[in-house]
Formats: C-alpha cells, structure tokens, sequence
C-alpha cells in the first residue's frame, strides 16, 4: 500500500503542485524579509524564535496531501477492491498515513535546510548569526514530524468523512490553520520560549499523534465507508 | 475446513440499515466448484448479500460459513484470504499501469512470486501487452477484465462477481462471459449476481432469485418445471373441426386451449410421449400438421413469474 500511495502521488498533479507551491511560499516570503533587514537588526532578531514560523510547512502540507487518501479511493471506487483483501484496517492506514508523513518530512526539512543555507549564506551580517541558533534549529529538526503526524491524522480524518478531494482538501487546510497560528504566534509575538515550554509542547503534541491514531482506527469503519451508513 | 464441505452456506441471514431491509432470512448453500447466479432487480438486495458474505458488512442476524470459515468479525482476514470479490465497478487505479495496479493487490494478497502471479492474471484475461500501459487508457470492457485478473491474483476458492458484464457492449459482454466460463471449468466456485437473466442461464449451475427475500432456489431447467406446466404448441394449416375430439381422448394431454385461430396450446405430462401421439392423432383426422413443438419457458419468464408473486403478495398486504 505505501509503494502504491507513493506511486500514485507521484503521478498527481495535485499533491505535486501542492508539494512545491506550499513549501514555496513559506521559504521565499521569510527570506525576502530577511533580506531586507538591516545588520542593525540583528538584536532584535536575536530575541524572538523566528525560525518556529517555518513549521507552518509541516503543519500545512501533510494534511492537504492527507486529505485525499481514504476519499480519493472512494471517488475512484477502489476502496471496495482493497478492503476485500486480507489487509487489516491498521495495516492499511500505516500505509497510507507513511506514504503522506515520510515525503512531507522529508520536503520539510529539505526546505528548511535550504532556508538556512541561503540565510547562512545571502543574509546581511550578524542576521544569520541572529536567526540560525543551535536550540532553535533542534526544535525545528524534533518538531517537524510531530507536527507533520498530528497534520496527517487531521487531513486523514477528514478523508474518511467526506465525499468529495476538494472538500476534503479545504477543511483540511482550514484544520491547518490552528497548528500554523501556534507556531507563526511563538516565531513572531515574543512569547519567552523556554526549555520547558518546547518539552511542553513536544509532549501535547506526541499525545494528539497517538490520540490521533487511535480516533482514525475508530473512524475507518468499513461498513460505512462502503455503504455510507452507519 | 478440507474442500469436501460447503464453498458457502447461509443461514437466515438478514441486513437492515435502520429501517430498511437490504435482505431478510436469506438461506443458500452452494458447493465447490458450482457457478451460482443470484438474480434480481434492482435494490433486491444483491450486492449488499454480497458485500456481508465478503465481509465488507456485518449482517444484521443470521449465519454464514464462506469458504469453509464462519462469517464474524473475528474471521474477517481469514475469510478474505480465500475469496475475491470483483465489484460492479472496476475501481482501478487510473495513474498507475495495469502492472502497478495487479502488484499493489498481490502485495496486499502477500501473495508469493507477485510478479509471475501479475503476469499469470494479466495473461488469463488476454492483457499480457497492456501490462505498461496506464489503466486511465482502458476502455470499459478492458477496465471489467482487468478486475477480474485482479480478483484472480489470490488464487481464490470462491470469487464473487457483482453484475461483471453491467455496460458493457454484446462484445465485451461475451468476452467476459468467455472468461467466467473458463473460470468454472478450472473449478473456481463463482457467485455471480446479475441482473442479465441470459447470462446467468448461459453461465450458472444453478440460480437463486432475490427480491429482499430469497424467492427460489435452483438449476434454471429445474425452476421452469416447477413454476410452468409442460405445454405443446399445436399449428395446423385449418382450424380444427372438432379439436376436442382428438385432443380430450389422448391421455398424455391433461387440458387444452384454442391460442389462435389454428394454433392449440395443449397441457401434457410429458412432452417427449404426447408430441407422438398427438402428431398421430391429427394425422388421423386428417388434419394437415404445420408444427408441433415443445413450449420454451426462459428463465426470464421464470423470473418475471416470481417477482410478480412478490410484487403481488406486497401489493395484497
């Protein structure tokens, strides 16, 4: 299943421009401010997590992806094929659910790697210094699949409760936008980001992927996925 | 459970979806090897029966060995690992070829050597020079044969068919039939639900006939017999002077009608005795024989005779 979904995601146009425009917009926006900022402004940026708002890119792609894994099978009627053979339900969703997480990490911190090496290399002076600190760059590295898993659950949910890919893509993106605010909320407004308050969150987020999990094992019901009852 | 028992026993089995009745106190067994059509109308319940027998659904009450397995949640992969089902919709992956599609199913069948097995099942449906090619380019005959070597990947003891030839043009239709014919030779059990009553006659060792409850059950010849007395159809060139005379002397006719003019539909024990003597009757009276031919029942009018009973018996309750 996951060689399948990996194949098929390959071919579809959608998740491809998905894939590219999203990370796109979330690499070139920050490095054109960055760009602009004057050497002077290396202390303030000094003070605030800046580099948190590029977990927008794990929280937003996973779930678009995401959104069409269980309903797109339902609109080309192969649901019924694959769920007549052995495979057992969980078996099938951590197929589907690493075909989503594996390149949507993978694309993320390729993304963040070439958002540091251009503001390692182009940024004004004192800037990259400023930005690119050594808890902040952890916290992106151990951060990006947690929030990727919880955003894959998130779009999967929704795939398994509507009817229609687009639907399904714009509540997803809509579900995104908590996780987005979150991290754009610490990247921008100061709040003091501690050690205990990453471990925090890195905690609530390991619980909602496993309370994740667990809700869409209930949800994928085959009954009603089939017959849209029950 | 060996091979000697029942590829699919159902007992009383029932599917409701709230109020709705899918199908009520379904019963049937079939053995291994036969190939079984379950006819009926549309919304008679036949996919749905399918559906619970392929585990898909859980039926509301009732009881059900597939393939040898007892039908419950528990036996659910089991199950599955012995049967295929081919749904009325081909559903295939229209991004990936007609190899990539037949590899996803046999990795998930876990099946051993998925790679001679995809161009075993490729090869059965005369697709060998497809196999690169993308399923979005198949036409709809192609795209139903293609399922069917899907469902074929597994080797499976019992495979079910839902409407296989449904929309397909006369050609691809007996193309697919070719397919399921050559399938019940090689020993495959096949439950097969149609609504095509020609083709089940073709195809089918037997057939059930749904209409939410089980109507009948049986070979088409033996349900023809049941439901219609055996009738000869009589033509002479004239109208008979005095047809009773001659038919109501002959014992092998039970009772008679005038259809036509000079045409008789004759009631008889059997048609292989009365045809003889009702050919030397009219001889003798001088009657100037056109044909004399046994009345054919289709399985059509068998079907149409019993879903009338049950629209009739709705109607009068």
């Amino acid at each position: 299943m996951f060689r399948k979904e990996l194949r098929d995601y390959r071919r579809n146009g959608n998740v491809i421009v998905t894939m590219v425009i999203l990370p796109l917009i979330f690499l070139i926006q920050p490095l054109v401010i960055i760009f602009k900022l004057s050497a002077a402004s290396a202390a303030e940026v000094s003070q605030r997590p800046l580099l948190l708002y590029m977990l927008a890119i794990p929280a937003l792609v996973p779930a678009t992806i995401a959104a069409s894994a269980v309903v797109s099978e339902r609109q080309q009627a192969t649901l019924e094929p694959v769920l007549t053979t052995p495979i057992e339900r969980e078996e099938l969703l951590i197929g589907k659910a690493l075909a989503v997480l594996l390149p949507s990490v993978a694309l993320s911190y390729m993304v963040f790697a070439l958002f540091v090496a251009c503001v390692a290399l182009f940024a004004p002076h004192g800037i990259g210094a400023a930005l690119l600190r050594g808890p902040l760059l952890l916290a992106q590295v151990v951060f990006t699949p947690l929030i990727a898993a919880w955003s894959m659950w998130i779009g999967m949910a929704i795939s398994t409760r509507t009817n229609d890919v687009r639907t399904a893509q714009q509540f997803s993106l809509l579900a995104s936008l908590p996780s987005i605010a979150v991290s754009s909320y610490l990247a921008f407004s100061g709040f003091p980001t501690t050690l205990a308050l990453a471990l925090a969150l890195g905690a609530a987020l390991l619980i909602l992927d496993v309370v994740g999990w667990r809700a869409i094992s209930a949800i994928f019901d085959r009954e009603r996925l089939i017959t849209g009852t029950g | 459970m060996s091979r000697n028992s029942l590829a699919l026993s159902v007992q009383g089995l029932t599917k409701r979806f709230g109020d709705r009745v899918a199908f009520e106190d379904v019963s049937f067994e079939i053995g291994y090897g036969e190939i079984f059509g379950f006819l009926g109308p549309n919304g008679a319940g036949k996919t749905t029966t399918v559906r619970t027998l392929g585990t898909l659904i859980q039926p509301s009450s009732g009881s059900a060995t597939v393939a040898g397995i007892p039908l419950s949640p528990e036996n659910g992969v089991e199950i599955r690992r012995r049967i295929a089902v081919m749904p009325e919709t081909p559903g295939l992956y229209s991004r990936l070829t007609l190899a990539e599609n037949l590899e996803c199913f046999a990795d998930l069948y876990e099946t051993p050597r998925p790679k001679d097995r995809v161009a075993r099942a490729l090869g059965s449906v005369g697709l060998t020079g497809r196999a690169d090619d993308l399923c979005s380019t198949l036409s709809k005959g192609l795209r139903q044969r293609m399922a069917l070597a899907r469902a074929l990947l597994s080797d499976p003891e019992v495979l079910f068919l839902d409407e296989p030839t449904s929309g397909l043009d006369p050609a691809a239709s007996h193309d697919v039939h070719g397919l399921i014919s050559e399938l019940g030779r090689s020993g495959v059990t096949i439950f097969l639900t149609t609504h095509r009553l020609e083709e089940a006659e073709r195809l089918c060792d037997r057939v059930g006939i749904l209409n939410t409850t089980l109507r009948t059950v049986g070979r088409p010849d033996e349900l023809r017999d049941r439901l219609f007395a055996k009738t000869l159809i009589v033509r002479t060139v004239a109208p008979l002077a005095d047809p009773s005379r001659i038919f109501t002397t002959l014992p092998a006719v039970r009772s008679w009608r005038t259809d036509d003019g000079a045409s008789y539909i004759l009631s008889v024990s059997d048609p292989v005795v009365a045809a003889p003597a009702v050919t030397r009757a009219l001889v003798a009276a001088g009657a100037d024989v056109l044909s004399i031919g046994e009345s054919a029942h289709s399985l059509e009018d068998v079907y149409l005779e019993l879903i009338d009973e049950a629209q009739g018996a709705e109607a009068a309750t």
